[in-house]
């Protein structure tokens, strides 16, 4: 069902990168060590946006993600930096916990298998068009007033209100 | 676009004659043009650093490197010969693996940029439809790098060193998106190509010189060149986050940051300074290796008497120029831009035809926006600098203290 | 072309992980890490169904997007939030953070 090209290689290897990624974030006890996983596991995703012609956000998200926020975190470790190696890793549900993820994982994965295939085993092949609406489009439609530009005015009022609650919650009050 | 198909087809064509299957001859061809993009820039380096340092010399009343070789020009390759036998040494307590992933970083995220790089109308690496924000991001990569170097050194200096020059480089991000933003907003389009065919009637340099000057501004602070080395500040401190490093490891840093340099200063060439345009150009499209080598060169050259002539700035001058300075004019300007676009649209008097006569009429309107903020931004430093001056004088007369005694206090922005 | 469930069935993997890393992690930092995982799981979801089954809709694009918005947001507040706990308690253990427990 899979033909070998170049597309497959990029596929698999961006998903090593992203379920590996998020294996390491989740199991690394060094809080770092675990950063610079997610940092893996969100260029993946990168890489497949990238195969999903959509290369805006792939660039969006290196640019928000792996240069923002994970320095954002990088920082974060670093200043409650006694903390980065705590004697237990998990909390005591973790047998539950992991239970719960692995059948939330069998159900998501049932969902998604079983209607590619059918009741009966027969495989949909539902066509995939080639026409991909581009960068400029999505430019306009976050601006066009019959779209989102509502969404989009309420996400920067969303980032404002961020950026002020950040600065006043992690302001020192001693100065 | 289409001819740089065409051209690709060609090699593909000759590949597939010889008896390669086509997948193959693709993956190859791409392989090739990805290894030449990749080794231009190493070759360019060793040129660069020789270049650096005879320019310097020649500001400083030296004669700079003249033994090894003609003019001195192999003594790049001696130094890298020598840097090849030193000890490499890897500190105890150090994160081995991520210690030597940062020089790779390093390195990796500078040739990384030159694929979006038009060198002529038809030889680019690859023209992305976000090229300039393919730029960005891959940038902004190279704070992961320093991250990662003055950490995994396990040296509380290095780490320190690394906090600086981080919160040294995402404050000049955002001065350096938003005057990017400008050429975007003319051009109409991300596409580095796209760009550059648009500044076939007017350089952008003479349409957005604010926006020309913030970027190259951000561009050294992003670079870490003078008047912004401070995280190295070799005179001062040892070095910054790379403090541990040594031998080639230190060297592959060292390069990336030339190589860096240089390449900021061929992106301001191709944005700001119309790219390979050039006499000619049309007909004889290698010429745009010359055209865009030309302008380049003369930006660098520039940076680089920069370099050897102003003095460093401190840590809180650097962010006040910043974020009291930079950023509200970058803001300011974007706004402005906007508006007077928008303005020449509705009047009719954007180009409908890429030359010289039709950009002409929208220039001026620019231009003059420019002007009205660079009038604002001298009126603004003027007043704050003559406030600072007559409060020192209040208290010098107040205290009685003579004039030399006093500490110069010049205004933000100097 | 790569099927659309194969897709789907990596980013419901590591929206698992994620899930398993917010219900386990004691460290509020490696919980905000899962976090932006399962945001990151749905953001894969997104552009997929947008690709596979409306290429022309900007929809899937531009919730995606928004979620980029909201997990910058997120990632902001929630790392001020953490260090400001880390201040007043010298802990980032979300166990010890209980003062609103009563």
């Amino acid at each position: 069902m899979l033909e070998f090209n170049a597309q497959t290689i990029a596929f698999i290897v961006f998903a090593l990168f992203s379920l590996g990624g998020a294996l390491g974030v989740v199991t690394t006890r060094n809080l770092i060590h675990a950063t610079l996983y997610l940092i893996l596991s969100l260029f993946g995703a990168a890489g497949f946006f990238v195969l999903l012609s959509a290369p805006f956000l792939a660039a969006v998200q290196v640019l928000v993600y792996i240069g923002a926020i994970a320095i954002l975190i990088v920082f974060a470790v670093m200043l409650t930096r006694s903390m980065t190696r705590i004697s237990d890793l998990y909390n005591r549900q973790w047998l539950l916990s992991a239970i719960v993820a692995g059948i939330l994982f069998v159900v998501l994965l049932a969902g998604v298998i079983v209607p590619v295939w059918g009741v009966n085993g027969t495989q949909i092949d539902r066509p995939v068009s080639d026409v991909v609406a581009g960068t400029v489009d999505l430019g306009k439609a976050l601006v066009d007033q019959n779209q989102y530009v509502l969404p989009f005015e309420v996400a920067s009022l969303l980032l404002t209100a961020a950026m002020i609650g950040a600065i006043v919650i992690a302001r020192d009050d001693q100065e | 676009m289409n001819e740089v198909v065409c051209s690709i087809n060609h090699v593909v064509k000759c590949l597939t004659d010889a008896g390669v299957t086509p997948d193959l001859a693709n993956l190859l061809t791409i392989i090739g043009g990805v290894v030449l993009v990749a080794t231009v820039p190493l070759i360019t380096v060793i040129f660069l650093i020789w270049i650096e340092r005879k320019v310097a010399a020649r500001v400083q009343d030296r004669l700079g490197p003249n033994r090894v070789g003609p003019f001195g020009l192999l003594q790049t390759v001696a130094d890298a010969l020598k840097m090849l036998t030193k000890e490499d040494i890897t500190p105890i307590g150090a994160d081995k693996f991520i210690y030597n992933l940062a020089p790779i970083i390093a390195f990796a995220t500078v040739i990384l940029i030159w694929a979006v790089i038009p060198f002529t109308p038809l030889h680019i690496g690859a023209d992305l439809s976000i090229g300039l924000l393919y730029f960005v991001a891959v940038a902004s990569i190279g704070t992961v790098k320093i991250m990662i170097a003055g950490w995994s050194s396990n040296n509380k200096y290095a780490l320190l060193g690394a906090f600086r020059t981080i919160a040294q480089l995402l404050s000049y991000e955002v001065p350096l998106v938003l005057s990017l933003l400008i050429p975007v907003m003319i051009a109409g389009t991300m596409s580095m190509q796209g760009l550059v065919h648009a500044q076939g009637g007017m350089w952008y340099v003479f349409m957005a010189p604010v926006a020309a000057v913030m970027f190259f501004i951000a561009n050294l602070a992003e670079t870490g060149r003078a008047p912004f080395d401070l995280l190295e500040a070799e005179s001062e401190i040892i070095a910054g986050y790379n403090i541990e490093y040594s031998g080639f490891k230190w060297g592959m840093f060292m390069a990336g940051e030339f190589m860096h340099a240089f390449t900021a200063s061929l992106l301001a060439a191709v944005i700001f300074l119309g790219g390979w345009w050039g006499p000619g150009v049309e007909q004889v499209p290698v010429l745009g290796f010359l055209y865009l080598g030309l302008k380049t060169f003369v930006v660098y050259l520039f940076s680089l008497v920069l370099r050897s002539t102003v003095p460093r700035v401190r840590i809180d001058q650097l962010m006040a120029l910043n974020w009291k300075w930079l950023v509200p004019i970058s803001v300011a300007n974007v706004l402005v831009t906007a508006f007077l676009l928008q303005l020449t649209k509705a009047l009719g008097l954007a180009p409908q035809t890429g030359d010289f006569a039709a950009a002409l009429p929208q220039t001026i309107i620019l231009l003059l926006g420019n002007l009205a903020i660079v009038l604002v931004v001298l009126n603004l430093v003027r007043n704050i600098g003559r406030n600072e001056r007559m409060a020192a004088a209040a208290t010098d007369a107040a205290v009685g203290h003579s004039e030399d005694e006093r500490v110069a206090v010049g205004a933000p922005g100097h | 072309m790569i099927p659309l469930w194969m897709y789907l069935a990596v980013a419901a993997g590591i929206f698992c992980i994620g899930t398993y890393g917010v219900l386990t992690r004691r460290n509020a930092v490696a919980i905000l890490m899962s976090v932006e995982l399962m945001l990151n799981a749905v953001n894969i979801n997104l552009v997929a169904f947008w690709r596979y089954i409306e290429p022309l809709n900007m929809a899937g694009q531009a919730f995606a997007a928004f979620v980029f918005v909201v997990a910058a947001a997120e990632a902001a507040v929630g790392l001020a939030i953490i260090i400001a706990v880390y201040r007043n308690r010298r802990s980032v253990i979300v166990e010890d953070v209980n003062m609103l427990k009563w």
